[in-house]
């Protein structure tokens, strides 16, 4: 039947109040008043306790269990009362029962042995003839995480698994996961794994669903793909999602998503019954449902299929921007991604993406970088408006952070720039400190990209140069002086000024300096000689800085010996920049599109790289025979030693030939500046561990043969210094019979154990990673700067020999803060004299905290810190090497700086540069 | 994919006031670290959902207190803050309030909410009026035997328990609009977005068959009913509540569902069209030549029909922050100064449509002017106020129907009403 409505209604002031008779429920429970529990007295309180937990009054003895679990809430240590709560636990009171249940899980790992006094109750409540009980006491058993209680558990857990009750098998499904946690190998042997995927197939879609989510954990863990998703079982899966609830729905699709699906068909038909999620009020089932669709598309190939999905994304998407703010937070990094893999979907809704006054900064940094990923010809012209309005703005982070963009803008189309260095002109004209330092680092970049044109902001450049104090901003003003020098009258003048400071100013800025002199005296060499000599005497004698005396030779001896050609390499064009900054990596794309939702996604970064927790990879056994056949023989060693022998005499330069490849010539010339920095490098994401190519494929080894590549990294992971390989194979033939070696080296590096590796076809790669132990093989000498590891990789091909360089990092040892009493002794032993200053800069200004959380990255502890007058944080930390020695430092943290200042003190002088230059890597790596 | 590791509730200074274990992956004095991070640090560095040294710390702020999530897995982390905000939504249904006092006051209750409604760390039944049949306050304590896991919490109907009864079956349906509105000071509209949300109350006895019918244009294409031009709207999205069929509206857009008995929002929708500003306001501000006082023209107009009546309209506009003597005139309503958000409000209690108003504010200035004096003008001007009997959309309620085995007949109550959503004008 159908109601025709009153339109407007029947008015009505309120609504009926919360209907409780209606519902026959109690609406409202009001106070409590539990928190009397919390009042204790102070004296004789666990014995009091313990009284009352043995009194015979029921009430009293509940009241007694109250007063414990409060205590235990606010962090009191009550675990020593454990046998006399225990003893509370064969009530038939639930929520008695509960309390009980809860106090054992939070105390069992302090006491396990009289928590094996409540198994009994544990076991018994487990087949009870009230669900509620069962279902308490499985869920509670598996969270005692004691191997004792686990061996009793399975039995209970086992028939649980087949209960006639739903909710008791629900349970029992998500409490498997929990023991595979304590016990793996127990969990498999008794077959738990098979009765999950029983479970898979329940009639009861919460079952499914919890089913689903401890197959998919415990798939995770062990690295093997339990779900075993196929065409056939898929579908069940879908059918399920239309029954389980909100949550289940995730667990669901999230299994899903990690399914391959076989073509074209297969994927459309998961679509068609995916799409319907996009309307779910939760944004977590979008979410899951967004990505199950974006992976699909990946296998259809029909334009018109594609286009229509793509069609039914767009609404979802934007509806994530009206949800709280840290579900919109996770959404817009996910769009990021998005975005980037399928521009198509939200090419034309740049506007949503505006922000609003009351967003929270996190909220509205992320808008505008996606505002500048979708700025296109049609729209560039709001977009700038837009980035006008927040860079006239009052939050300074912000407010930078909108200048920056206006600059993207413009590198990234060549129609918006005009209309962007106009509003930078007029951004500069406000004189506001920050935007003027902002705007010239920006305007930098652009003239980088169109070169000779715009020149009208030159002239509003140099009027506001007295503000600029930020060594990027500085730096920035004096490479356009240098490049602009024959346009700029008074160019030599604005460079002198900076001269008269060149040894106050931080190294970016002087090599910005030295190069924009030698830059003037080319294009004016009349009235610049006495500059251009005094600036390179500045940096080749009084300097200490080896890249700026390198540098300053380099020039010095072109100019000596040829300024005809020292034009053409000074002044010659440079290469083109872009904007890459909101790239990421095809790979770590592709691999976080089907991360989405996930923390990978939110921090755009592979999950390995911040997933500690160790996974049970099932390790490889070496085959004994072939390890022995891995011996070396004495020619080896030879062979090796040779090789070694050729390595140093080649020098430092050979070492770097991997990782500077690609760098051209005149790039290296104009590089430390700005050659080579587009935006893209200063806001690159944290990349996975870098491997750097060691080994060229062209390069043969012992007896000629080649065709065998490596990239290698040594790293330290999870406290373990560890080499990561990539083998890969360009011979014909297929590799195998890997052993490894390594030579003496100054921390005596030896492999831990033996080279795991499968064989590898021609054509594909392998990774590989050796655990090493150091003290094995001391070659008793310093170590070198840059550290290496030579190793020699003996495969069926050939003996092949590279060695790696690695960071100081990969010597320093977790949890070795000093305390500050065994700090200060050897701070003041080494004093004054033996300390060296650095000083490193970073791309925008930090805070201590931030500071201490990136020295952390590479085991430099923290120890104290201190305020100064200026309002600068010293922070004080000590890092200690594997073979005990101890690297002091005092940070320097200044408010708006763009440099820190590190102190170095250590008895061990020989590690200072490494220090210096880990930390600088550190800093520079964002 | 796996869920969080603990989950704490902590108070203003990051004193944990009640937490659970779920995994003990994550050791629990971790809230420290919380604590330097958020609590410690500066606005611009902290982020919703964050890792350090591997560690994942997903939390919501909630009144006075922060709900904290953490795991060291590479977990869902829209499912970690979904969960957080409904856990915070089922602690307020509880106790009314949700703040620390009412957690300490009910703490047993809450340990056994944050048992059932999560299992190691994976969201499990969410719904708090199935967790209420379940888990009870002291004064409607059951004994053992009574107790029992209802079925809804493990049935498709996840939300509803069989055998409800009222003595009178009603449903009330309100269709709330809010208007998010962006305006240039040279009046041209930067941005407007209809959000709206079907509110319904529903009091019906057994297992009724829902069937809602809204003026979709999309429901009419598909039906090929001839509709006059205007009767019908496009709604861009639309969320649903859970008990709404997704298939079927998949297929033929029928909204069909078995409500929850009682409060729930049954749907939400999104429309991204052009609409002129309900209330337009434009303020004239006179510096002076002195500088030694300032002088505000502001001019209310409100564009909506002058059958309806704006409620409790709210103009807030943004002052500099060292005004003092402030002196209003004002043809409607009252005006306040309020000096620690540095702006006056002008409030209108009943401001009918096709009407203009002026009102003109006096402050002085001191001669020694604060620094950045101007960045008043970067707020924006907002406005509040609420429509009743009217939705900015157009959307209406067709029908809805209400089928139950025994036949009984119920009353359908509908109420329109358009708010404020994000509204705001710029000065500058």
């Amino acid at each position: 039947m159908e109601f025709p409505l009153l339109t407007p209604a029947p008015t009505r002031e309120t609504w009926p109040a919360s209907g409780e008779e209606a519902a026959g429920l109690p609406a409202v429970q009001g106070k409590q008043n539990d928190g009397k529990f919390f009042q204790t007295t102070k004296r004789g309180e666990i014995q009091e306790l313990k009284e009352e937990l043995h009194a015979h009054d029921k009430q009293k003895q509940k009241d007694a269990v109250k007063k414990v679990i409060a205590n235990m809430t606010v962090g009191k240590d009550v675990s020593a009362l454990f046998a006399d709560v225990v003893n509370c636990i064969q009530t038939d009171n639930i929520e008695l029962k509960k309390l009980v249940y809860l106090y054992v899980m939070n105390y069992a790992k302090a006491q396990p042995e009289l928590a094996i006094l409540a198994i009994n109750t544990f076991r018994k409540d487990a087949t009870d003839q009230n669900p509620l009980i069962r279902s308490l006491a499985v869920r509670t058993m598996g969270c005692i995480r004691l191997d004792q209680v686990t061996e009793y558990l399975l039995e209970p857990l086992r028939r649980c698994c087949q209960d006639q009750d739903p909710y008791v098998r629900k349970t029992s499904a998500i409490c498997i996961p929990k023991v595979y946690d304590i016990n793996p190998e127990l969990v498999e042997d008794q077959g738990f794994v098979e009765i999950l995927k029983d479970l898979l197939g329940d009639g009861n879609p919460m079952v499914v669903a919890n089913a689903v989510a401890g197959l998919a954990e415990i798939s995770q863990t062990c690295g093997k793909d339990l779900l075993d998703l196929d065409k056939g079982n898929i579908h069940k899966l879908l059918a399920a999602l239309n029954e389980c609830n909100e949550w289940g729905q995730v667990f669901i699709l999230d299994a899903i998503a990690t399914y391959e699906p076989s073509g074209p068909n297969d994927s459309e038909s998961i679509t068609e019954r995916v799409t319907a999620r996009l309307s779910h009020a939760n944004p977590a089932v979008v979410i899951a449902a967004i990505k199950v669709i974006l992976r699909c598309m990946e296998h259809i190939e029909n334009s018109e299929v594609l286009r229509l999905l793509a069609k039914k994304l767009n609404p979802p998407l934007v509806t994530l921007l009206s949800s709280e703010s840290e579900v919109q937070y996770v959404a817009l990094r996910n769009i990021r991604l998005i975005v980037q893999k399928r521009p198509g979907i939200l090419a034309s809704d740049v506007k949503m993406f505006f922000c609003k006054y009351n967003d929270p900064i996190y909220v509205k940094l992320e808008k505008v970088d996606i505002m500048c990923m979708l700025v296109s010809d049609k729209n560039f012209d709001q977009v700038l408006l837009e980035l006008k309005e927040y860079a006239s703005g009052v939050d300074v982070e912000f407010v930078r952070k909108s200048v920056r963009s206006i600059g993207r803008v413009a590198v990234k189309l060549e129609r918006a720039c005009e209309r962007a260095i106009n509003v930078l002109l007029e951004l500069i004209e406000t004189k506001v400190n920050y935007v003027v330092q902002e705007a010239c680092v920006v305007v930098k970049d652009i003239f980088r990209k169109y070169p000779s044109r715009y020149e009208q902001v030159l002239s509003a450049l140099c009027e506001s140069m007295e503000v600029l104090d930020e060594p990027e901003a500085k730096a920035s003003m004096i490479w356009i002086l240098g490049e602009y020098a024959g346009r700029i009258d008074n160019a030599d003048e604005l460079l002198e000024s900076f001269l008269d400071t060149f040894h106050d100013e931080p190294l970016m800025v002087q090599v910005q300096l030295l190069t924009a002199i030698v830059k003037l005296f080319l294009q004016k060499p009349s009235s610049t000689q006495d500059m251009v000599s005094k600036v390179l005497k500045c940096a080749t004698e009084e300097s200490t800085n080896h890249d700026l005396r390198d540098r300053g030779y380099v020039y010095w001896r072109l100019l000596s010996t040829n300024p005809e050609a020292t034009k053409r390499v000074v002044l010659g064009d440079k290469p083109s920049i872009r904007d890459d900054s909101q790239s990421l990596d095809k790979n770590l794309l592709d691999k976080l599109s089907s991360e989405l939702s996930l923390m990978s996604s939110v921090y755009h970064r592979y999950p390995e790289e911040f997933v500690t927790r160790l996974t049970l990879a099932t390790t490889t056994s070496v085959d004994d025979k072939a390890a022995q056949d891995e011996d070396y023989d004495e020619e080896d060693r030879q062979a090796r030693r040779r090789e070694v022998q050729e390595e140093l005499e080649r020098g430092p330069d050979s070492s770097r030939n991997g990782t500077s490849a690609g760098g051209g010539g005149l790039d290296l010339l104009d590089l430390g500046g700005v050659g080579d920095d587009s935006p893209g490098t200063r806001n690159a994401p944290a990349q996975a561990v870098q491997k750097v190519a060691v080994l060229p494929p062209t390069q043969p080894g012992q007896h000629g043969n080649q065709g065998f590549a490596v990239s290698a990294a040594f790293i330290r992971q999870r406290g373990t210094p560890t080499l990561l390989m990539t083998f890969s194979n360009s011979s014909p033939a297929t590799l195998n019979g890997f052993a490894i070696q390594v030579n003496k080296n100054p921390f005596g590096f030896a492999p831990k154990e033996q080279l795991a590796c499968p064989d590898i076809n021609p054509g594909s790669s392998a990774e590989v990673s050796v655990a090493m132990a150091p003290g094995q093989l001391p070659s008793n000498t310093p170590p070198t700067n840059p550290l290496l590891l030579q190793v020699a990789i003996k495969t069926s091909l050939d003996i092949f020999y590279f060695h790696v360089q690695f960071d100081l990092a990969a010597v320093l040892l977790e949890n070795t803060a000093l305390s500050r009493e065994e700090f200060t002794p050897i701070w003041q032993r080494v004093g004054e004299a033996g300390q060296k200053v650095h000083a490193i800069s970073v791309d925008r200004p930090l805070d201590p905290e931030s500071v201490k959380s990136r020295l952390a990255l590479d085991n430099v502890h923290y120890v104290a810190q201190r305020q100064v007058d200026d309002g600068s944080v010293l922070l004080y930390t000590s890092a200690q090497t594997l073979n005990n020695c101890s690297v002091l430092s005092e940070v320097t943290v200044s408010p708006g700086s763009n440099s820190i200042k590190v102190a170095t003190r250590t008895e061990t002088q020989v590690l200072v540069p490494l220090y210096e230059a880990m930390l600088s890597k550190r800093f520079a790596s964002g | 994919m796996a869920g969080a590791s603990a989950v704490f509730i902590m108070d203003m200074k990051g004193k944990v006031i009640i937490s659970r274990n779920y995994r003990g992956e994550v050791p629990m004095n971790i809230t420290e670290r919380f604590q330097q991070h958020v609590i410690d640090a500066e606005d611009a560095v902290i982020k919703p959902v964050f890792c350090e040294d591997g560690i994942s710390f997903a939390w919501i702020q909630y009144n006075n207190l922060y709900l904290l999530a953490v795991t060291q897995r590479n977990s869902n982390a829209t499912l970690i803050v979904a969960f957080l905000y409904r856990l915070a939504e089922v602690l307020r249904d509880y106790f009314n309030e949700l703040e620390e006092e009412s957690i300490k006051d009910n703490f047993v209750i809450t340990y056994e909410l944050l048992d059932e409604m999560m299992d190691n760390g994976y969201p499990q039944t969410t719904e708090v009026k199935i967790l209420r049949e379940y888990i009870k306050t002291q004064s409607h304590q059951l004994s053992v035997d009574q107790m029992r896991p209802p079925t809804a919490v493990t049935n498709a109907v996840s939300w509803r328990s069989e055998g409800i009864k009222h003595k009178k079956n009603e449903i009330f349906l309100d269709v709330v609009e809010r208007l998010n509105l962006l305006v240039s000071a040279n009046g041209s509209v930067l941005r407007s977005e209809i959000l709206g949300a079907l509110k319904m109350k529903s009091y019906l006895s057994g297992m009724p068959e829902l069937k809602l019918g809204l003026n979709d244009k999309l429901l009419f294409e598909a039906t090929g009913r001839p509709v006059a031009k205007g009767k019908s709207v496009e709604m861009e999205d639309i969320k649903f509540h859970q008990c709404v069929r997704l298939a079927r509206f998949e297929n033929d857009r029928t909204i069909s569902f078995i409500p929850p008995d009682g409060e729930f929002e049954l749907m939400s929708y999104r429309l991204n069209t052009h609409v002129k500003p309900l209330i337009w306001v434009e303020a004239v501000v006179d510096p002076g030549h002195s500088r030694s006082r300032i002088e505000y023209m502001i001019k209310a107009k409100s564009q909506f029909k002058s059958r309806s009546v704006a409620n409790n309209v709210e103009i807030h506009i943004p002052v500099p922050s060292d005004v003092d003597s402030p002196s209003f005139k004002t043809s409607i309503g009252t005006v306040r100064y309020i000096p620690d958000q540095d702006c006056i409000v002008w409030s209108v209690k009943q401001f009918q449509g096709q009407k203009d108003y002026i009102m003109t504010a006096n402050f002085g200035l001191p001669s020694v002017g604060a620094e950045n004096r101007d960045a008043y003008m970067k707020a924006p001007m907002s406005v509040k106020f609420e429509i009743p009997y009217f939705t900015v959309s157009g959307v209406t309620v067709r029908y809805l129907k209400i089928i139950e085995k025994s036949g009984y007949q119920a009353l359908p109550w509908v109420r329109y009403i358009t708010q404020n959503g994000d509204y705001q004008l710029r000065m500058v």
